[in-house]
């Protein structure tokens, strides 16, 4: 990862097609894993690869030499989230699948995606979501950067880069509730961004033709120099020992306003001891 | 007996309820010490110092602040590793999570975030799927690194307070990392923190511009104002209030959802609240399937009426 060139950037993108939050999600199976029907790329990822595409134009397109990479991992279905990036303008896609995978833990993700970008690498920049909009732990993006020792910026609201002679720097802006931080950083680096930083485009008629030929690299473990028991379960080093739907909420009273609802709410917050 | 490591971020005057919960919870499983990152005042020292902690580890360089999440998490592996601590209970913002997942690597050690229960063996609870699952989890290798949501333990004093002790400890800041060029603070608003809430008064598209009768009620209560994305969205108030899938996760005691229609991510949303109350002009919304007391009545109505009447009985 430590060829960064003021020329040529490489970008990946870490995609991952993910259960639609639209409709009810399930964890199920003896593995306790996440159902992935109904499955979509994840909408956090879509500013993702907006951000990707933006820097890429802003600085001279495909034709400067520049490239955006769709990355995911997972079983076949996953290669969705690469195939919607492509339509969206991502040039190239890379899909890590094999059965060791299933199970994999934040650790054992970051593990696999770190060998995955170093064996389709190198990348000037790494690019994710916020979180994903399943497993929501928001650990990965940091635990790549700590394996691949980048620098590491999170939750970038704006992100800009500027070639220089040692190289690209970028800087960003992150806010959280009680501040709000400018950031600088050379490259290479991995950036996640939140949904405040752009609205990402919508794949048009001749994306979807374009995407058909583009390329797309299946990997998997062995081709990426890993062993099963590196990921998956064996791979993980923490543990799901059960999982239960929540009893769903049973309704309460309703009530129409008369004219006297709000104090009627008062009534019931007093009743429960709310107040 | 076991060693709890304590990892608090940016020290105010003094100790932050969520804080006190945390240390109350780490005194519950073994001996507490803390890992404190920034500078702290002697209020805060003496804070801490009334949970027991006899000692708490500083990095020897005030550097590890500037650079971004990468420094306090070379910090906070090498306070796990001066204090033979076995567990490590940190704070749920996206900063304590990422300082989680770096110094989980670095220790060889499993991490596990929004975690609401902690069980003596370490069997960890945590929602999933915005709350429509509850899911046990444990750390399996290392030492248990833990990241606790607010509201999820009483925050109990351990008893006659003591001065801790600070412990330096040598910290190698990596290579190449983000340094944090400026920071500026953000005004207080008065109100809680939407995360730490107690009573949270939520508005959605039905709320139509104006927050003015959601935040009059929820400073009654003593509450935050939340929002839901299409409230954000149409710039009716700043995106920090969003609830739900891609923003804020709250759990509070009471949740109050105003002119929200219930969509099922909405609904996810605000599932963990002990009470929901909703109000909607809407008879037909989902949301009346599962709040505890539902108003079909109009806002501007509803809810200055509810505010006065809190107001009148005093209370």
């Amino acid at each position: 990862m430590d060829e960064a060139t003021a020329s040529g950037l490489r970008i990946a993108v870490l995609v991952k097609h993910v259960p639609d939050a639209q409709f009810d999600r399930h964890i199920s199976g003896d593995d306790l894993t996440t159902v992935r029907s109904e499955s979509i790329l994840s909408e956090l990822d879509e500013y993702a690869l907006e951000a990707a595409l933006q820097l890429v134009e802003a600085h001279g397109g495909a034709a400067a030499g520049h490239r955006v990479t769709a990355i995911t991992m997972g079983p076949a279905a996953a290669v969705n989230a690469v195939k919607k990036s492509l339509q969206i303008g991502a040039d190239d896609g890379v899909h890590l699948t094999d059965d060791a995978l299933t199970g994999s833990d934040a650790s054992a993700t970051s593990r696999a995606l770190a060998a995955l970008l170093q064996h389709a690498g190198p990348f000037d920049l790494v690019l994710t979501g916020m979180a994903s909009t399943d497993g929501e732990t928001s650990l990965v993006p940091a635990q790549l950067a700590e394996r691949l020792d980048l620098p590491q910026v999170t939750f970038a609201a704006s992100l800009e880069l500027t070639p220089g002679d040692g190289g690209w720097t970028l800087a960003a802006r992150r806010d959280s509730d009680t501040y709000a931080e400018t950031i600088e950083a050379p490259l290479p680096a991995l950036v996640s961004v939140t949904d405040q930083i752009n609205d990402p485009r919508y794949p048009n008629f001749k994306g979807i033709m374009a995407a058909k030929k583009k390329q797309i690299q299946v990997l998997s473990l062995q081709d990426i120099g890993l062993q099963a028991d590196e990921v998956g379960f064996a791979g993980s080093w923490t543990t799901v020992e059960a999982a239960a739907p929540r009893p769903p909420r049973s309704q309460g009273i309703v009530i129409t306003d008369e004219g006297d609802a709000g104090i009627r709410l008062v009534d019931f917050l007093a009743g429960q001891k709310l107040l | 007996m076991t060693s709890v490591l304590v990892f608090l971020d940016h020290p105010a005057a003094s100790l932050a309820k969520s804080e006190r919960e945390l240390l109350s919870l780490a005194a519950s499983l073994g001996d507490v010490v803390v890992a404190l990152a920034d500078e702290a005042g002697q209020a805060y020292l003496d804070g801490i110092g009334s949970y027991g902690v006899q000692r708490y580890y500083r990095p020897d360089d005030a550097a590890v602040s500037d650079v971004l999440v990468a420094g306090k998490a070379a910090f906070l592996a090498e306070a796990v590793r001066a204090s033979g601590a076995g567990i490590v209970l940190l704070g749920n913002s996206y900063e304590s999570k990422e300082i989680a997942a770096r110094s989980g690597v670095k220790l060889d050690s499993g991490v596990i975030t929004d975690v609401v229960a902690l069980d003596g063996d370490l069997t960890a609870t945590k929602s999933d799927f915005a709350g429509s699952y509850t899911v046990h989890c444990r750390v399996t290798t290392g030492v248990a690194i833990l990241t606790v949501k607010p509201n999820s333990v009483e925050a109990v004093e351990a008893g006659p307070p003591s001065s801790p002790e600070a412990v330096r400890v040598a910290v190698e800041l990596p290579r190449a990392a983000a340094r944090i060029t400026g920071r500026v603070e953000k005004p207080v608003s008065g109100r809680p923190e939407l995360t730490e809430a107690r009573v949270i008064v939520a508005g959605g598209r039905g709320v139509d511009g104006d927050f003015g009768p959601l935040e009059d009620l929820a400073d009654a209560l003593g509450g935050a104002v939340g929002a839901s994305r299409a409230a954000t969205d149409a710039g009716w108030i700043e995106h920090s209030a969003q609830i739900g899938q891609t923003g804020k996760t709250v759990s509070p005691q009471l949740y109050i959802s105003v002119g929200i229609s219930g969509a099922i991510q909405q609904k996810a949303g605000m599932q963990t609240s002990k009470v929901i109350v909703a109000v909607n002009k809407d008879a037909d919304s989902p949301i009346f399937e599962i709040a505890d007391f539902g108003i079909v009545g109009d806002l501007t109505t509803v809810l200055p009426q509810a505010t006065e009447e809190i107001r009148k009985r005093g209370l």
